[in-house]
C-alpha cells in the first residue's frame, strides 16, 4: 500500500450483529449481559450505544472488537465473522491505555509498525499526519504522563486512527474528562469523522453526548441486556452540544430511558 | 552544593563521634580501633595491593554470579507468569527457595564442588535466581490488563507482545527485582567468602575472616567499610540511572 493510499484510508466497513447473547457466570450468580441482540450498522455510520450501567453495551463493543466472543450468535464485519481482534477494528478505551514507556509518536507508531507493506519512513509520515490531525504536533516527543487527560485521549485517538481501521470502537472515551475538554473533543471528533469517514460505534451513558455525535442512538435496557429503542438523529453537523434542538432530542431519549429503568443515567 | 556540604558535615560528624568515643577510653582499642588506625590499615592495604586484588576477585565473582542468576531467573519468571503449570511447579519452588537464607547453600556447595570457585558461584547464583524469578513474575502479573487489551486490538501477539508490551510494561518491577537480586547476590557472596577458604582467589570476605582470626580490628572495620562502599557505588552507578529514567518516563517518584 502506498503512502498516498494510507493517508486517504480504506472505505469504512459495515457491521452486522446477529442474534448475539452473552452470559457472565461467577460462583454466586449468572448475569445475562446480552440477550438476542441484533443490529445493523452501515458503512461510515456513527452509532452510539446508550444505557444504564450493566446493560451490556460495553460487552457488545468488546464482542464487535473481537476481544470477547459471544455465547450465541455472531458479529459480521463486511460479511466476515469476527473471531479475533483485528487491525480493521481498533478500540479507544475509557482510560487512554497509552504505553508509558513510549513517547507520543512511539505510541502512535505502535499499531503502524504491526502493519505490513509500509517502509519505516512512510510509517513515520503517517504517524506525523495523525498527530497533526489531533492537533498535538508540538508534543510528539512528550512522555505520556506529561499530557493532560484530554491530550492523552487525543493521542489515543491518533493511535487508533493511524493504522487506518475501517471501524473505530470507542468505549466511553471522554467519561473521565472535564466538561470543557469534552466539548472541545466533541467538535474535534466530528471534524475528524467528517475528514476520515469511519464506521464508529461509541459507547456512553451520557445521552447528550450521544445525540451530539451520533447518526443513530441505540438505547439499551438491562437484566437482560437488550436493545430497547432506536432514535435517528437527523440534526445537521457540526452540532453544538448546547443547542436547543439537541437538548430536545436528548430529553426525549432520557424520558424513554427513565421509563425503562429507575434513573441511573445522567443528562449532563 | 548545599546538599553536598550537609552530607559531608554528617559523615565528618559521624567519624568525629567515633574518634571521641575512642579518646574517652571506654573500650579497649583492641575492640574499638581509632578512625586513624583503620585509615592507616586501608592505606597500607591499598599500597601493597591486597585491597585491590581482593576487591577485584570479589567483584568478578559477584558480577559473574549475578548475571548468570539474572539470565536464568528472568526467563523462568516470564514462564511462571505465563503458564499455570510453570506457576504450580517452578513458581512454588522459587517461592520456597527464596525464603532459604543463602548461607544454607554453603554446606551443600562445599560437598558438591569442594573448596572451588564453582562453589562460590553456585552460592551466589542460588542467592540471586529465586528472587529474580519472583520479581519478574510479580512484575508481569501487575501490568494493567488494558495494555494487553490495547496491544491485542492492534495486532500484537506472541513474541511481539512479550518483547514490545509485557517486558517494557513490567520494567519498573523488573528493575526493583534486579536490585533485590543484586543485594541477595552480594550477601550470598560475602557469606560464602567468609565460610569457604579457597586458594584460587582471596576476596574481601577472606580479608574480613582473617582480620577476625588475627584479632586485627582495624582490618575488620576497614574491610567492612570497603564492602559498604562497593554496595553504595554499584547502587549509584548501576541502578540509579535506570531508576531515574523510569521515573521520568512513567512520571513516578516524588522528585
Amino acid at each position: 500500500m502506498s503512502l498516498q493510499e494510507e493517508l486517504v484510508g480504506p472505505p469504512p466497513a459495515k457491521l452486522s450483529v446477529e442474534n448475539v447473547s452473552k452470559w457472565y457466570r461467577t460462583s454466586r450468580q449468572t448475569v445475562h449481559a446480552l440477550d438476542h441482540v441484533s443490529l445493523k450498522i452501515g458503512e461510515g455510520e456513527f452509532v452510539c450505544l446508550v444505557g444504564p450501567s450493566g446493560c451490556g453495551k460495553s460487552t457488545l463493543l468488546n464482542i464487535i472488537s473481537g476481544l470477547e466472543s459471544p455465547d450465541q450468535g455472531v458479529v459480521m464485519a463486511d460479511n466476515e465473522p469476527v473471531l479475533n481482534p483485528g487491525r480493521h477494528r481498533l478500540v479507544m478505551f475509557q482510560e487512554s491505555a497509552l504505553f508509558p514507556w513510549l513517547d507520543v509518536i512511539g505510541n502512535v507508531m505502535f499499531g503502524l509498525k504491526l502493519k505490513p507493506g509500509l517502509t519505516n519512513r512512510e510509517r513515520l509520515e503517517v504517524a506525523k499526519f495523525f498527530i497533526q490531525l489531533v492537533g498535538l504536533e508540538k508534543f510528539s516527543a512528550a512522555h505520556v504522563h506529561e499530557l493532560s487527560g484530554g491530550m492523552k485521549q487525543r493521542v489515543a485517538l491518533a493511535r487508533a486512527l493511524a493504522p487506518n481501521p475501517r471501524v473505530l470502537l470507542m468505549d466511553e472515551p471522554f467519561a473521565a474528562l472535564d466538561a470543557l475538554t469534552r466539548e472541545q473533543l466533541y467538535s474535534d471528533i466530528q471534524r475528524i469523522w467528517h475528514k476520515r469517514r469511519k464506521t464508529i460505534v461509541f459507547v456512553t451513558h451520557n445521552v447528550r453526548e450521544a445525540v451530539c455525535l451520533a447518526d443513530r442512538v441505540i438505547l439499551f435496557s438491562r437484566n437482560p441486556g437488550r436493545i430497547r429503542e432506536q432514535f435517528d438523529i437527523p440534526l445537521p453537523r457540526p452540532r453544538d452540544i448546547n443547542s436547543i434542538e439537541l437538548a430536545e432530542y436528548a430529553g426525549r431519549i432520557t424520558r424513554a430511558l427513565k421509563g425503562h429503568s429507575a434513573g441511573e443515567v445522567s443528562d449532563e | 552544593m548545599r546538599r553536598a556540604f550537609l552530607a559531608t558535615l554528617f559523615f565528618v560528624a559521624l567519624v568525629s563521634i567515633w574518634h571521641f568515643i575512642v579518646q574517652a577510653n571506654i573500650w579497649s582499642p583492641v575492640l574499638l580501633p581509632s578512625p586513624k588506625s583503620v585509615g592507616e590499615y586501608l592505606l597500607g592495604a591499598a599500597r601493597d595491593g591486597t585491597l585491590l586484588q581482593a576487591t577485584t576477585v570479589t567483584v568478578r565473582r559477584l558480577l559473574l554470579g549475578y548475571f548468570i542468576g539474572v539470565a536464568i531467573g528472568l526467563p523462568l519468571g516470564l514462564f511462571t507468569s505465563a503458564s499455570k503449570f510453570m506457576e504450580d511447579t517452578v513458581g512454588v519452588l522459587a517461592l520456597g527457595l527464596q525464603t532459604l537464607p543463602s548461607v544454607c547453600w554453603i554446606p551443600l556447595a562445599l560437598l558438591w564442588f569442594g573448596q572451588t570457585e564453582s562453589a562460590m558461584l553456585f552460592v551466589v547464583i542460588m542467592g540471586t535466581v529465586w528472587s529474580v524469578v519472583i520479581a519478574t513474575d510479580t512484575g508481569v502479573r501487575n501490568i494493567p490488563s488494558i495494555y494487553a487489551r490495547a496491544a491485542r486490538t492492534m495486532g500484537s501477539r506472541g513474541l511481539h507482545k512479550w518483547t514490545k508490551v509485557i517486558l517494557p510494561a513490567s520494567l519498573p518491577y523488573l528493575v526493583s527485582g534486579m536490585k533485590q537480586g543484586w543485594a541477595f547476590a552480594w550477601r550470598s557472596l560475602m557469606a560464602a567468602e567468609i565460610y569457604v577458604t579457597i586458594l584460587t582467589g582471596f576476596g574481601l570476605g577472606h580479608l574480613l575472616h582473617y582480620g577476625r582470626e588475627l584479632h586485627a580490628m582495624d582490618q575488620v572495620i576497614g574491610v567492612m567499610l570497603i564492602i559498604v562502599l562497593i554496595g553504595l557505588i554499584t547502587d549509584k552507578i548501576l541502578f540509579a540511572p535506570i531508576e531515574r529514567f523510569l521515573h521520568r518516563r512513567w512520571g513516578t517518584g516524588a522528585r
